[in-house]
């Protein structure tokens, strides 16, 4: 349940553009994820959906209903904020049952309502409690508890984890996962963590300037980016950018790494990539590789285009399930990812393998996606 | 440690300094109880400090229910109680507005509401004496020139809506507006989530708005003296005329006990809900 769908959205303040025609098209049941950073308008978006603003232009559509017209209790949608917004002076079941009296809904309905959301967030000890009374997770639990009794066809969630301590937040990740699960409805859940749109989403919109940049999968988001900003958003440490020139002998395209004081560098190009390069020999462009695409020669996976070089080690962050080698390639600084009990000294040389058919290509300029 | 903190000259200083400056603001009211508790010939001839030789309350008596003001001889019990008529509904209607006005100028903001709210600021520096003519004028138009109710208390109600307003402005401006987003999604309307969610949250600054006018409304002297006539005066114009209204000698016992009977509801007030005004005033300056 809960189809969202959103065509050419446009939001202005005065004369300042926000959003700039927003398409978006979820399927029932999906949970959609408004990722981008700190005013890329993702939260404007929410709000025009959830009707709280009101949009300068396009439709919205729910369950196949224009709701533009419709205020925001007439919309059929929940909302979870980042403050919860919990009432302050109502016990956490008159917080649930707010919504619901308003609604005229028969206390035998509500009573039951009451009942199964207390059950499903485990809210039975603390009903009788005020907001104030109680933890952070567990505001935030009252504060989902209150939406899923609406039983809404749409679930708008407002960067909802982002005031929990780390380790809360992912129990809450799960827990919102799950819930998605069992009530099978329509979410969209706005957060500027990309962790959070990886792991929770199945359709990602990364948003930059009032623009969707990409809209589809996590998969698709992570590997097979739009342009160099979803590339670069995704991912964490972020994916490393290397300036290099295209070149040509013998029939073969490779790229030069363009050195500050050393020599220039040469990678080798896989031959599925170099037909889509040939329009570019001889220019400047923006090689694009992950960090756990850049390992120890011993985690590398075989029958990969694999390419060795010798690198410097500047600088290790162990994170205990792999360590990160910080060295630079002809000047440019990188980021790998290696094997734990690979042994790494700072200071000294260490054989890196880039997997170069997982490389990515941008134009220098427009940042957009070559290869 | 405490008491080597206590004894340091820095301390010392500080707190003659605080004694001092409470026994200035304590003296005329000493001197007005005293007074009052003295007869005539004793308040000749001793000193203006000195303490009575007994409590005698006859001076008390004499200002509640038998001194003479204006035409008539009852006392300013009448008088008091014109006070208290005019204070409560002044009171709690300026409060009511200024709440309401607040949520607005903070929750609904409207085109303008910027400009509306620097318009009410205004307000608050307007000195008493600008209002007297348009409001004798209005009032006039209305029909209600003289009355102490609805007179009077319209121009407290009037005038005290610009504090009243930004008072309850500065509060609301703390209150994170994602709870009215909340609402709303909740189904409730613009009254229910003012009665619901922003009044039940409100108390610390209904409490500061309340003592602010209801001191103001109930010392205010000038409004009241304008506005009202004869047996529809509140108490401070009553005092007034009490001191005006000699006869053969000045009875400074009877005046002193009216003017502490006119000044016992306002220390009432902040006797028991002091701590809040205190508390409302930090909070609204913090957050505003």
């Amino acid at each position: 349940m809960g189809r969202l769908i959103l065509r050419d959205i446009h939001k202005k303040f005065g004369k300042d553009e926000v959003l700039h025609g927003i398409n978006i098209e979820t399927g029932d049941n999906q949970f959609l994820i408004l990722v981008g950073p700190s005013g890329c308008g993702k939260t404007t978006l929410l709000n025009v959906i959830a009707g709280l603003e009101r949009e300068s232009g396009g439709d919205i559509l729910i369950n196949d209903r224009r709701v533009n017209a419709l205020s925001p209790k007439d919309r059929d949608i929940a909302m979870v904020f980042q403050s919860y917004a919990l009432y302050p002076s109502m016990s956490v079941r008159d917080n649930i049952l707010f919504g619901l009296i308003n609604r005229h809904i028969s206390k035998g309905d509500r009573e039951q309502i009451l009942q199964d959301v207390t059950h499903m967030l485990q809210l039975e000890k603390m009903l009788d409690r005020r907001p104030r009374q109680l933890s952070g997770g567990q505001q935030q639990r009252v504060a989902i508890g209150r939406a899923i009794a609406r039983r809404p066809a749409l679930f708008l969630f407002d960067e909802p984890l982002s005031n929990l301590d780390a380790k809360l937040r992912v129990e809450m990740r799960t827990e919102i996962k799950r819930l998605h699960q069992e009530l099978k409805t329509t979410m969209v859940y706005v957060t500027h963590d990309q962790v959070e749109a990886m792991t929770m989403g199945d359709l990602i919109a990364v948003m930059n300037d009032g623009v969707i940049q990409q809209l589809g999968t996590p998969d698709t988001v992570y590997n097979d980016p739009a342009n160099r900003f979803v590339a670069g958003f995704m991912g964490s440490p972020s994916m490393n950018f290397i300036p290099v020139t295209v070149r040509q002998s013998d029939g073969t395209l490779w790229l030069e790494t363009q050195g500050g004081d050393s020599s220039p560098g040469h990678l080798p190009l896989p031959l599925s990539t170099q037909s889509k390069l040939k329009a570019v020999e001889g220019e400047d462009i923006i090689l694009g590789i992950r960090p756990e695409q850049i390992t120890d020669p011993g985690s590398a996976r075989e029958g990969s285009a694999l390419h060795t070089v010798e690198l410097r080690v500047e600088m290790i962050e162990p994170t205990g399930a792999d360590t990160l080698v910080f060295t630079r390639l002809n000047g440019t600084p990188l980021v790998a990812r290696a094997h734990p009990s690979t042994a790494l000294t700072q200071g000294t040389n260490t054989s890196l393998s880039f997997h170069m058919e997982r490389a990515v290509f941008f134009g220098v300029g427009d940042g957009r996606r070559l290869a | 440690m405490h008491t080597k903190e206590f004894l340091r000259p820095g301390r010392f200083l500080l707190y003659g300094l605080l004694s001092l400056g409470a026994l200035f603001f304590l003296l005329p009211f000493y001197v007005m109880l005293v007074t009052a508790f003295k007869t005539m010939p004793e308040i000749y001839s001793s000193g203006i400090l000195a303490l009575p030789s007994h409590l005698n309350f006859s001076a008390w008596q004499h200002a509640w229910s038998s001194a003479t003001i204006g035409a008539a001889s009852e006392g300013i019990h009448g008088y008091f109680l014109n006070s208290f008529i005019l204070v409560i509904p002044a009171v709690i209607i300026s409060t009511a507005f200024g709440a309401f006005n607040g949520y607005v100028l903070t929750h609904w903001r409207f085109r303008g509401s910027n400009a509306f709210f620097y318009a009410l600021l205004l307000g608050t520096i307007i000195p008493f004496q600008i209002v007297l003519l348009p409001m004798a004028w209005v009032e006039g138009k209305m029909g209600i020139a003289g009355t102490l109710i609805p007179g009077l208390m319209l121009v407290h109600v009037i005038y005290g809506l610009a504090f009243t307003t930004l008072f309850f402005r500065n509060y609301y401006v703390g209150i994170p507006h994602d709870l009215v987003k909340a609402a709303r999604v909740d189904g409730a309307g613009f009254f229910r989530i003012f009665f619901r969610i922003m009044l039940p949250v409100s108390t610390p600054i209904i409490m500061v708005t309340a003592i602010w006018q209801f001191t103001m409304i109930w010392n205010n002297f000038l409004f009241g003296v304008v506005f009202t006539q004869g047996g529809q005066q509140p108490v401070t114009v009553a005092i007034n005329d009490l001191v005006d209204t000699v006869t053969s000698v000045h009875m400074w016992n009877v005046d002193m006990a009216a003017a502490t009977f006119a000044a016992l509801p306002t220390l009432v007030v902040y006797l028991i809900a002091g701590k809040y005004f205190v508390r409302g005033l930090t909070a609204g300056a913090v957050k505003g």
